[in-house]
């Protein structure tokens, strides 16, 4: 697509250099941890080593000699204020500081405040916990069973650890197109745990001024407007009133979605701010970061698909149990537990399908949402894409065929799908040859037959996905029940520059640089004039923040539309300087000229200018807008992955040779801004397929609670990866964009376990749980007797 | 708790410092030299966000004390630009969307720095090795390279 | 990640280091790259009085042939070793070790002799050192002791390093003709301890057969593994894939591994000899052989 603006306006379609970058490269962030108020106090937290365990005693005499140390909170100390619990996302319940028992091998048990980092250190090491262990619940199967330790003692009437049931779709329905189908295939499919682990750990800096009653809290969250109406509606009892709330989000390390929820570190630095009067700041380390905080995945997933002997697909059916940890705290729209799970239908036209979900607690963090997933979608197309090539196997069909033969057709969109998603547009077909092309499949499918026949294990593995992305229209979604709608505050300067600040929070998307694109496109004003702001409830207008790929969707769009008022008024403007009727100008490209007189024409500069020294009489002076934007539906992004594997035979080893991923996310704005994200997405999606995994002993330990352990990718184990493009615009979207952040996080996956599979297929192997490790492989390979 | 009189150079300037003994190099940096730029992102020396130049040699400030660093020079992000002038791996990184939210940069940038001084024209495996002690989650490492590469065409330019 | 306090001393003579170590016996430790000591420490998973860094003594850093030796100076940085032409040229199996010890950052900091005083069979040198045959200088108040490398490492974290002593010098007796080595490491990413890892380094005789080897394994014991069974085998005996196989075998059979994150008992055994085998076929090739 090529732009319609120059370079120097910056419109969509530019790669243009990101207009954040200038601090980054000189070190000149502002992160959390580089912020210091005066008087500031630090703030460590103690932890438990047992994963449930009634807490006997907390002994803090030592603590408090240590040199430094002022204070030491426990759960006693918040219950005073009623606020050592405190609720979810979900409308759940979790602790801050525990008063009867710990819950999770790390969970937070009490918090030192020292006058330095060392001495915060120094306090908690000589803080002494007596516990008493209790039964440990890890097993999700096992805490369904009947006699299994009840963990949330905390509620009432609770009799069990089931949490929710959820579904969609049609069961009688389906059950009758699996009794009727020629062809039937089931697979189990556990998707482990995984820990997002952005290089930023989570942190704050809580500060109460006593004076004029106003919380300051410098926070890493995606979502700081959320957070302070869930500070408000908490800690509203003990005097904080939402305008005396002022959330900061500063520079951002990393998001992905772990810093989102609520951390018990977040609530106890502001009850010491509150009760100190002093500033008090928390950084977790990376071990707690890992121990502690949201994860994602952890699903139980079995899949199923009924198809004709032709290959047409004709129901799916998917069963899941979901390990929430013991709260949930994913932070999902509250109508859906389960996140989008229902997308699992993918890019194929199903016509009768049924899913549904159990959430149930057992003795881990709760979290749920937090690795760059759009909320379970990583899940759903896992389940998907495993199963096609799971059934293209028992047909004896090539998974490439199988597709196009089932992909839904260009004509069809918008689509309504089986499970009650409107797919706004797609063209699955394409993408999918182009991939095709790109890798050379028919070459790569001859030379592993040749070396089929020499025992070498190479594998070809494919993965169509479709994502849902924008969450979300009012009418299905919300947060606590706030609407999820996004907003952009656009103002015009006299000098025809322009400042534009929005609900959103970036934590290395370039938003400052997209969205300026996004006004320069829609109002002519050089990208470059326009300042982007996020991040300071204070100033910027109320939005739901940044996560499951919702920016461009949602608050991208009211950017272009609040653009679109201020153009408006523009209009009126200009044919007030022009003398003629609003009807009889015309816009392009950054002026209004007059129909069939195009010399005459007010450029938006000019425009601005007369907005605040000349602005016709009756209408109010400036040139600004807002605009809360309430999508009208989802967006649908989508692709095809193509991944080539090779395999050591003798060690299991699995190596990506080649990885071809094709992204279709409509219109772009930034060209080379996408590329990026799909880059950090493919390497986010391989590292769940081979090398990370979050897993608990009987005793609830935490196998991989640091980086020795849980194996984050370098440059040496990501491959170069090959990124091309299709255009299918979103018909809804004012921009025709879609939204890319996660797309290759989702996709990624199964295109890495397929070809593994694909690798094996021909000694019977049909399906391996991620991560595949070599021991994984290994095992296989002895079991077929091809071991080296 | 013994404290050591120190004297590190950051960047061509010499810093007096009183130091416990088990202060950490990144922390004498960030907390009491207030230069911020430097970051700490894991506990097990494995991230290398906080990677700075040690006598030219890039190494985790997060492993060093700063008392080891007493006499010796210590080079961070804040000393690329010199005089105005971007550093040509900054104008790479920049070039090339090396960096999505910043926080690994200043390690990576200080890692291919040395790689560059030894190295005039490395290939794309030697700067994946080169760069696999920094960890990063954003860019999938794809555009590092290609920022290394810039620079180094530009060093090569400019010798 | 803060450690606890400790005192700290910067000793600029190797008399003034020992006289310290000496001074506080168990209370003290060496500090050499500091890159296995300080993560310890910053994790509070050992503690101690006292650093005695050894970092500012002169004269602890070198590599260089002589009488018959490779001499390497106790705190010759790993990257050093990486860098150095001598060892790239003529001990490829060092070579191999130093590039796959940790990360690139890592090596700039650590040393071999703390690589090797650590006593952690993680490491990659120990291994290494002893398929070479290597000699350990351990310096302390009486002067110099020699030890060869198969008296060195004790158990789990314990070497036959006195507290009172530092790791001065590792000796490698200089290859006959016809040598060549390799050392393969399995690792899940860079950076990570081996899963397992093996050192073979072979003399060739003029017949085509072996006339020396040394095998050893990383990782797979509570201690660095010498393969002395496999080593007997194979001398005397020509070099083919049935007798490198069954090498392998013996050697993978004196492993004793733990089951952990890498893998089983069995994958891990299983690994010792597959690398073992590859080593080998390695070391053979790069002695001339086939």
């Amino acid at each position: 697509m090529q732009p319609r603006t120059t370079p120097e306006v910056g419109g969509m379609g530019h790669s243009m250099k990101r207009k954040e970058d200038p601090r980054f490269i000189r070190g000149k962030g502002n992160y959390v941890d580089d912020i210091v108020l005066p008087g500031m106090l630090w703030m460590d937290i103690v932890r438990s080593p047992f994963a449930h365990a009634k807490i006997k005693s907390i002994n803090t005499e030592k603590a408090l000699k240590v040199p430094g140390v002022l204070a030491v909170i426990t759960g006693e100390t918040l219950a005073k204020y009623n606020l050592h619990w405190m609720p979810t996302l979900m409308s759940d319940t979790q602790m801050v500081l525990p008063t009867e028992k710990v819950m999770y091998q790390a969970q937070e048990v009490a918090a030192v405040i020292a006058t330095s980092r060392y001495a915060a250190a120094d306090g908690v090491d000589a803080v002494e916990v007596d516990y008493e262990p209790l039964p440990v619940v890890v097993d999700p199967f096992k805490a369904l069973e009947p006699g299994a330790p009840v963990l949330r003692t905390d509620k009432k009437d609770k009799k069990d650890n089931r949490i929710f049931h959820w579904e969609a779709g049609d069961r009688a329905a389906t059950e009758k197109a699996f009794a009727e189908a020629d062809v039937r295939v089931k697979q189990s499919l556990y998707i482990p745990r995984i820990h997002v682990a952005s290089i930023e750990t989570c942190g704050c800096i809580a500060d109460f001024d006593r004076v004029n009653g106003k919380l300051t809290v410098y926070m890493t969250t995606q979502a700081p407007h959320a957070i302070r109406t869930v500070f408000a509606l908490v800690a509203g009892h003990v005097g904080l009133s939402e305008e005396r709330i002022r959330i900061v989000s500063p520079d951002i390390g990393g998001g992905f979605g772990g810093k989102v929820p609520v951390y018990p570190g977040y609530v106890i630095a502001t009850a010491a701010s509150v009760v100190i009067g002093k500033p008090v700041k928390w950084i977790e380390d990376r071990m707690e970061n890992l121990q502690a905080d949201s994860f994602a995945r952890d699903y139980h997933i079995t899949a199923e698909l009924a198809a004709r002997k032709d290959g047409t697909i004709t129901a799916l059916r998917m069963k899941t149990l979901a390990d929430h940890g013991y709260a949930d705290a994913a932070a999902n729209p509250s109508k859906f537990p389960a996140g989008l799970f229902s997308i699992c239908t993918g890019s194929y036209d199903v016509k009768k399908a049924f899913v549904e979900v159990d959430g149930v607690y057992t003795n881990k963090p709760p979290g749920g949402v937090a690795y760059r997933c759009s909320f379970r979608v990583t899940e759903a197309i896992h389940a998907i894409e495993r199963i096609t090539d799971v059934l293209a196997q028992e047909l004896k069909m090539d998974p490439a065929e199988l597709r196009m033969k089932n992909f839904i057709p260009k004509e069809k969109f918008p689509y309504k799908s089986a499970l009650g998603w409107e797919y706004d547009s797609g063209d699955y077909g394409p993408a999918l040859q182009m991939a095709m092309d790109k890798i050379g499949y028919a070459a790569l499918r001859k030379e592993q037959a040749e070396k089929r026949a020499r025992g070498e294990l190479m594998g070809i593995g494919i993965s169509s996905f479709t994502e849902i992305l924008g969450a979300g229209p009012s009418k299905q979604f919300d947060i606590l029940g706030i609407k999820m709608f996004d907003s952009c505050e656009l103002r015009i300067h006299p000098t025809g520059k322009a400042i534009a600040r929005f609900g959103t929070k970036s934590q290395g998307q370039g938003h400052e640089t997209t969205y300026a694109q996004i006004v320069a496109e829609e109002l002519g004003i050089p990208a470059s004039a326009v300042q982007v702001e996020e991040g300071d409830t204070d100033t910027a207008p109320y939005g739901l923040g940044t996560y499951a790929s919702r920016s461009t969707p949602t608050a991208g769009a009211a950017g272009a539309m609040a653009a679109r008022k201020i153009r408006e008024k523009a209009r009126k403007i200009a044919a007030h300087l022009l003398e003629v009727s609003p009807d009889d100008l015309v816009w392009e490209l950054g002026k209004f000229s007059v129909k069939g007189a195009p010399s005459r024409s007010k450029t938006i500069q000019e425009i601005a200018f007369a907005a605040y020294t000349n602005h016709p009489p009756g209408m109010e002076a400036g040139l600004e807008a807002v605009d809360y934007y309430d999508p009208p539906n989802l967006t649908f992004p989508f692709g095809s992955y193509i991944c080539v594997v090779d395999i050591d035979r003798g060690t299991g080893m699995v190596k990506i040779r080649r990885f071809v991923a094709v992204d279709d996310c409509g219109n772009i704005i930034n060209p080379m801004i996408v590329d990026g994200q799909i880059h950090g997405g493919l390497t986010m999606g391989m590292a769940p397929a081979l090398l990370e995994e979050i897993s608990y002993d009987e005793n609830g330990n935490n196998q991989a609670g640091s980086f020795m352990d849980y194996l984050v990718p370098t440059a040496v184990e990501s491959p170069s990866w090959e990124t091309f493009k299709t255009v299918t615009p979103s018909p809804h979207h004012p921009l025709g964009a879609k939204g890319v952040g996660e797309s290759a996080t989702v996709g990624a996956p199964p295109a890495i376990a397929n070809a593994v599979v694909d690798a094996l297929a021909h000694l019977g192997v049909k399906h391996v749980d991620i991560p595949i490790t070599p021991e994984k492989v290994w095992r296989i390979l002895k079991e077929k007797g091809v071991a080296e | 708790m013994a404290t050591h009189d120190i004297q590190v150079t950051v960047n061509g300037t010499a810093y007096d410092a009183q130091v416990e003994s088990r202060l950490l190099l990144v922390h004498l940096l960030r907390d009491q030299l207030r230069l911020t730029g430097t970051h700490i992102g894991c506990d097990t020396t494995h991230c290398g966000a906080c990677t700075v130049l040690l006598d030219g040699q890039p190494v985790k400030s997060c492993t060093v004390l700063a008392v080891q660093a007493n006499g010796r020079q210590v080079s961070t992000v804040e000393g690329l630009e010199k005089e105005g002038k971007l550093h040509p791996l900054q104008e790479g990184f920049w070039e090339k969307h090396g960096l999505q939210c910043g926080y690994c940069t200043p390690g990576m940038l200080m890692t291919t720095c040395a790689l560059l001084a030894r190295s005039k024209n490395p290939s794309e495996t030697e700067i994946r090795e080169a760069i696999s002690g920094n960890l990063c989650r954003c860019t999938g490492y794809n555009n590092i390279v290609k920022a290394v590469q810039f620079a180094a065409e530009r060093l090569g330019k400019e010798a | 990640m803060i450690p606890a306090s400790f005192d700290y001393h910067a000793p600029g003579t190797l008399p003034e280091a020992l006289a310290l170590l000496s001074k506080y016996g168990d209370d003290a430790k060496v500090l050499s790259g500091g890159q296995s000591l300080l993560p310890l420490l910053k994790l509070r998973l050992g503690q101690t009085g006292h650093l005695i860094d050894i970092g500012r003594i002169p004269g602890l850093e070198y590599i260089r042939e002589e009488s018959g030796f490779l001499r390497i100076g106790g705190r010759t940085r790993e990257s050093a070793l990486e860098a150095s032409e001598i060892i790239r040229s003529r001990y490829p199996i060092l070579h191999d070790t130093a590039k796959v010890i940790a990360d690139p950052l890592v090596r700039n900091m650590a040393t071999i002799g703390g690589n090797l005083a650590h006593g952690d069979p993680g490491n990659d040198h120990p291994a290494t050192m002893l398929a070479l045959g290597a000699q350990v200088v351990a310096t302390g108040p009486n002067g110099e002791r020699v030890m060869p490398i198969e008296q060195f490492f004790l158990g789990l974290f314990r070497t036959a390093l006195r507290s009172d002593e530092v790791l001065t010098e590792i000796r490698i007796p200089v290859p006959p003709a016809r040598s060549g080595g390799a050392y393969l490491k399995l690792e899940r990413k860079v950076g990570d301890y081996a899963t397992a890892a093996a050192a073979a380094q072979v003399t060739l005789g003029g017949g085509g057969a072996v006339e020396r080897v040394g095998l050893a394994l990383t990782n797979v014991a509570p201690t660095p593994v010498k393969a002395a069974d496999a080593e007997k085998f194979l001398v005397g005996k020509r070099p083919d894939a049935a007798t490198l196989g069954e090498a392998a075998q013996r050697a993978a059979k004196v492993s004793s591994p733990s089951a952990d994150r890498r893998g089983s008992v069995e994958y891990k055994r299983e690994m010792a000899r597959v690398l073992t085998t590859r080593a080998l076929k390695l070391a053979v090739e790069r002695a001339g052989g086939k």
